[in-house]
């Protein structure tokens, strides 16, 4: 027999990063071929539109017109006044009769020159009160300061949608490798490409998902308030978004390190929930924090050198003006060089715990092992 | 040539592989046998490189194994796995892209194997929508869709059908002849018996035997014969240079030093009644394993 000449010996497999880029591909496809992650994709962008339309108009949805019963004196000075719905009587005690039939919800009578009373039945509106008051003199130093219930809500919004995306792509970069572990696929792809370039191709698959999410939600965001001419939405919160989808990027790539690294040390996708629970908790606290503290420079300043919260806690204050450039930039430098040093933990966990099954490996006795 | 030299292989303090050496030739087909935990899969994988040897190398025609060299072997570990909810062909053009093929190329011999295994018509399904045995046959298309340069397989008989393994056969038989090396491993000693060219023995992590079929079958049994007559075969004992290895009325087995030894007994069998069979004995394969593993 004629010994065939083997010149692939020397040369290597298809390269790191075709083997990664072919990955990321797969991974990508299965998700927009999936119903279930199509529909709730388009749920969950529906609803940050929703919100981003409604948090716009919350001002005039709340308002409602209060009718009032007025005499003949006080309708000039009350139907002045914007919200009211004015029903004139002769009589003081007309008045009094239709607040206790429930026909109006309040009453006034008297005259300018005389005085006004409001009369109501259990209590009085305070904007008539208000309106019928002499009020101080008022000098705004910053008028343009951002109002506490819309800091509320956009830190609320900032956290919501960066939980819910990690959330979301860190539980699926998670089952993705957990499925490839149970189903035992991952024998026949370690044996064809290294464990490195299988993890890298999951974990910018897995982003790059992410990342067009959240691209689309401050497109989204923006867009809203194109539309409804928001002056809150488009110059408070153009650059605040900018900063949100760097940061989020970045520290999704992180995030999800984290989340395949854990998925590899179980056998099994019915084991993901517990061994992944603490990565949860961490994606969990700057969204519980941003809702507590997102009027509070202090803590804002230190989440936002926090890798975890830092893709919240910055937008927040550079939306606050509580912050500079430089703190920003130091911020996402903070955050870059954690990522590097998760994605270097995690290849080295899953690596070496990809082919172990059985019962779930133990993190200290993965990084202790030798090679 | 792809060549094991003094492999061994310690998971923590329990050593698993004692100086494993063999060779699998090209265009032959090498069984490799052995008990459960004896080593066979943990071999298979070091071979592959999914696994590390903790000294010995794998060489092919005398030099180190390469990454390029291992991405063109076709591998089927024992633990069979694809992806449940994806279909067959698109499995099968990502397995053919990372092994290097053009995403068409994959296509196209993806259908061929597919088509050729009996799978033709169920290209789009999932694979968790075919039964046991065709998700087996898809599994054995997943190992040959990069057209391997050499086929390493872990238990590829186990869970098909005759006609599955048939099949199977023919196209592993296909790759060999176009003079790739096949290594596979199996429990079933009868279809090894018959389907192999040459033969590993493998037990507590040692090799016990190696070389080809007809050599170890030498090696392990000395040279037997059966003669059954209608006469008591009794006086066989006294037949010099033979050695009665089993007796029973008109049934014998001997063993003889030589062919014209056994002639001798035939002559003296014909005079005493008439002969029903006279053979040569080949000593099946089960009884060799039993004896080489002991």
């Amino acid at each position: 027999m004629t010994t065939p000449t083997t010149p692939q010996t020397h040369e290597s497999g298809i390269s790191f990063s075709r083997a990664a880029t072919i990955v990321a591909k797969r991974e990508i496809m299965v998700r927009l071929r999936s119903k279930a992650f199509v529909i709730s994709s388009i749920i969950f962008l529906a609803a940050v539109l929703a919100s981003a339309i409604i948090g716009t108009q919350a001002g005039s949805l709340f308002q409602s017109t209060t009718s009032v019963a007025v005499t003949a004196d006080a309708a000039e000075t009350i139907g002045s006044l914007e919200g009211y719905e004015v029903t004139e009587v002769s009589t003081q005690d007309e008045v009094r009769d239709l607040i206790l039939d429930g026909t109006v919800e309040a009453g006034v009578v008297g005259s300018p020159t005389d005085g006004f009373t409001v009369i109501g039945e259990r209590s009085a509106p305070e904007g008539l009160i208000q309106a019928l008051s002499i009020t101080p003199d008022v000098e705004l130093l910053d008028p343009n300061a951002p109002n506490p219930f819309l800091t509320y809500f956009i830190g609320l919004g900032f956290g919501l949608v960066f939980f819910m995306s990690a959330m979301t792509y860190g539980n699926t970069i998670a089952q993705s490798v957990a499925e490839e572990k149970q189903t035992r696929i991952v024998e026949i792809l370690l044996a064809t490409i290294p464990a490195r370039a299988l993890l890298a191709g999951k974990v910018i698959g897995n982003s790059l998902l992410a990342f067009a999410q959240i691209a689309l939600v401050a497109l989204m965001v923006i867009g809203a308030g194109a539309a409804t001419g928001s002056a809150i939405l488009l110059d408070g919160l153009g650059i605040p978004l900018l900063w949100f989808v760097a940061l989020f990027t970045v520290g999704f790539v992180m995030i999800a390190a984290l989340y395949a690294a854990t998925a590899s040390l179980v056998s099994r996708v019915e084991d993901l929930a517990s061994a992944t629970s603490p990565i949860m908790m961490l994606v969990m606290i700057p969204y519980i924090m941003v809702i507590i503290f997102n009027n509070n420079p202090t803590v804002l300043a230190i989440m936002s050198y926090v890798p975890f919260s830092a893709p919240v806690a910055v937008p927040m204050r550079v939306f606050l003006g509580t912050t500079t450039v430089w703190e920003s930039v130091l911020a996402l430098a903070v955050l870059v060089v954690a990522t590097v040093i998760a994605i270097r933990v995690a290849a080295l966990i899953y690596d070496r715990s990809l082919l172990r099954t059985g019962k779930r490996v133990k993190v200290s006795e993965v990084l202790r092992a030798a090679g | 040539m792809i060549s094991l030299r003094g492999i061994d292989r310690s998971f923590g303090n329990h050593q698993v592989l004692h100086d494993v050496s063999f060779d699998v030739a090209p265009g032959r087909m090498t069984g490799f046998v052995g008990a459960n935990g004896s080593g066979k899969t943990t071999t298979m994988r070091i071979i592959l490189g999914v696994l590390a040897p903790s000294a010995g190398s794998v060489e092919v025609d005398g030099v180190p194994m390469g990454a390029g060299y291992r991405s063109r072997i076709g591998y089927m570990p024992e633990e069979r796995g694809l992806y449940p909810k994806m279909s067959l062909i698109d499995q099968l053009v990502y397995l053919g892209e990372l092994h290097g093929l053009t995403a068409a190329d994959a296509r196209r011999r993806g259908t061929d194997l597919l088509e050729r295994l009996g799978l033709g018509e169920r290209l789009t399904d999932t694979l968790e929508a075919l039964s046991l045995g065709n998700q087996q046959r898809a599994q054995i298309a997943a190992a040959l869709v990069h057209d391997p340069i050499a086929l390493i397989l872990d238990e590829p008989f186990s869970g098909l059908d005759p006609m599955a393994v048939e099949t199977t056969l023919e196209v592993l038989r296909d790759v060999a002849d176009a003079g790739a090396p096949v290594l596979f491993s199996s429990h079933q000693l009868d279809l090894v018996e018959r389907l192999c060219d040459d033969l590993v023995i493998i037990s507590e992590g040692r090799v016990r035997a190696s070389g080809s079929r007809e050599d170890i079958r030498a090696r392990h049994s000395s040279p037997e014969w059966t003669l059954v007559t209608t006469a008591d075969t009794g006086w066989v004992r006294g037949v010099p240079g033979v050695e009665v290895v089993e007796f029973d009325g008109g049934h014998v087995r001997f063993r003889a030093a030589s062919a014209e030894q056994a002639d001798t007994v035939l002559r003296q069998a014909v005079e005493r009644g008439s002969v029903l069979s006279f053979s040569p004995l080949n000593r099946p394969l089960t009884e060799i394993f039993a004896e080489v593993v002991r």
